[in-house]
């Protein structure tokens, strides 16, 4: 399959990606490729101009400076899967880009074109919103336009395949605060079984006690709902209870009521069924996370 | 576009159309015809190659995002006439029936080895997730890649 015809160019720093797509109409920025070459070759996007970042070296890397894990946007799902620094940093991070697709999309596809792609169905965006993430996003800058800002991950999506991105906008890095010693923080999913990509998924972090008892919850649910969904009646329900079986098949069952009514469906999972599935996902990372279960 | 690639230790450069998919390029461009366009939809692993030491699966990289890339294909890993371990634990196990996984199937099991040299029969199966054959049932190719991994460490 062929994609409709395109100018290509390749961008060798932030500016002049910003550059080129500010004063082309109808450009697109090119990553991993992994979403937008697909949708190209089904013709369901058609840019008239691809802009290929994937040379930018200032895009990639991983670090950890005062208490925060910052990772450059084109930086590989393979490359935070094989990172030590990210295992320490954020575990559950680290765990969900290893269960991306399979090895050849994880060698290809970077954090940053998974989270401006917005597919419902990816991981990432479930995990950044539960673990509070900040996304850092370069513009042209000058007075009346916008230079550089940071979104943090609640605010960042604002549909199916949209989020907060301008046209001109470029996402450059993602900081996630380094999990503590006493938080636990996991992700769980029904996995598309072709693909991987999450039927529903469910992330949490949890900070716990010496006495098992939750002190402070952050849940959230995607891959049913347009954007990630945080669990606000889940989260007050588990926090101040001890993290027994009881107290967190009751606190998850009250995912339902957070998940509004906008309920996606497919052939693969109906809107009902992948309701149901929720409280169910999210039982299963809150054992993982707790130790009740083991993967 | 005028691109520059080296192909299995060769340098080409050749004028391509920007939507050229890698695969294309290498099958109908170079001639090399052992990488197989199978689901064209990045599911199924038969156009699986290596792009700067990692693998790609070709129907879903564009021709010029391989500019100044080194790659390897099916017919770059022998030397000198010598089967790939990979490719005779392939042979010998029967991990082929038809044979059109088969040269993305050994591409992936040649990094999956370069990263776990001692894989469990589970991170086999886990590292050919991307590679689909409808034949073999799997079996034989998951022993081919043990028996590869064996004969490689000794
Ligand atoms: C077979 C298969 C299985 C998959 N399974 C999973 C899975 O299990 N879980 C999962 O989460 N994902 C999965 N994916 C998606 C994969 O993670 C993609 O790599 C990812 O969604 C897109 O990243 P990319 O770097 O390839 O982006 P690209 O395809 O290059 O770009 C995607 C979009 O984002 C824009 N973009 C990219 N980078 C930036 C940036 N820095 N700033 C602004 N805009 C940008 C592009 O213009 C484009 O619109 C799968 C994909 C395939 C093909
Ligand atoms: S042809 Fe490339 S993955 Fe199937
Ligand atoms: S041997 Fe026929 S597809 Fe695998």
């Amino acid at each position: 399959m062929f994609a409709t015809e395109f100018e290509y160019k390749k961008a060798s720093s932030i500016s002049e990606a910003i550059q080129l797509l500010s004063s082309n109409e109808g450009a697109k920025i090119l990553a991993g490729g992994h979403s937008l070459l697909p949708m190209m070759k089904l013709r369901l996007a058609r840019p008239t101009m691809v802009i290929d970042i994937g040379g930018i070296e200032e895009m990639r890397g991983i670090s950890v400076e005062n208490g925060t894990l910052r990772i450059g946007a084109l930086t590989t799902h393979a490359q935070i899967a094989d990172s030590h620094v990210v295992q320490e940093a954020a575990g559950i991070l680290w765990e969900t880009a290893y269960g991306i697709g399979d090895p050849q999309v994880r060698n290809r596809g970077t954090i940053g074109g998974n989270v401006s792609h917005a597919d419902p169905a990816s991981d990432l965006p479930t995990v950044l919103t539960v673990v509070d993430a900040k996304f850092t996003i370069q513009g042209q800058g000058g007075i009346t336009r916008r230079g550089s800002r940071t979104v943090s991950a609640g605010d960042f999506f604002v549909g199916p395949f949209t989020t907060v991105l301008a046209e001109n906008e470029v996402l450059t890095a993602i900081e996630i605060p380094v999990l503590a010693e006493n938080q636990k923080a996991e992700y769980a999913k029904m996995a598309h079984p072709a693909t991987s990509f999450a039927v529903v998924g469910a992330g949490v972090v949890l900070t716990v006690d010496n006495n098992n008892v939750c002190t402070a919850a952050r849940v959230a649910v995607g891959g049913l709902t347009p954007t990630p969904t945080r669990g606000p009646s889940v989260e007050a329900a588990l926090v101040g209870k001890e993290l027994t079986d009881e107290n967190i098949a009751a606190a998850t069952a009250l995912i339902d009521g957070d998940l509004g009514s906008d309920i996606l469906g497919d052939i693969f999972a109906s809107a009902e069924y992948r309701r149901a599935m929720a409280a169910i996902e999210l039982k299963h990372a809150i054992f993982h996370a707790t130790g009740l279960a083991h993967h | 576009m005028n691109i520059q690639v080296t192909v299995n230790g060769k340098s080409h450069e050749k004028e391509v159309d920007p939507r050229l998919l890698l695969v294309h390029f290498l099958r109908e461009d170079l001639g090399l015809t052992g990488t197989k366009i199978g689901c064209d939809t990045s599911q199924c692993g038969a156009c699986v190659v290596k792009m700067d030491g990692v693998t790609v699966k070709s129907c879903t990289c564009l021709a010029v995002q391989a500019d100044g890339s080194e790659i390897t294909t099916i017919e770059g890993i022998a030397t000198n006439g010598e089967l790939h371990p990979v490719q005779e634990a392939f042979w010998e196990k029967h991990g082929l029936q038809c044979g059109y996984c088969t040269a993305g199937m050994i591409m992936t099991t040649v990094e999956l080895l370069e990263k776990n040299p001692d894989p469990s029969e589970d991170q086999v199966r886990e590292g050919l997730k991307g590679n689909i054959c409808r034949c073999t049932g799997y079996q034989n190719i998951v022993r081919a890649v043990l028996a590869a991994a064996e004969a490689q460490r000794s």
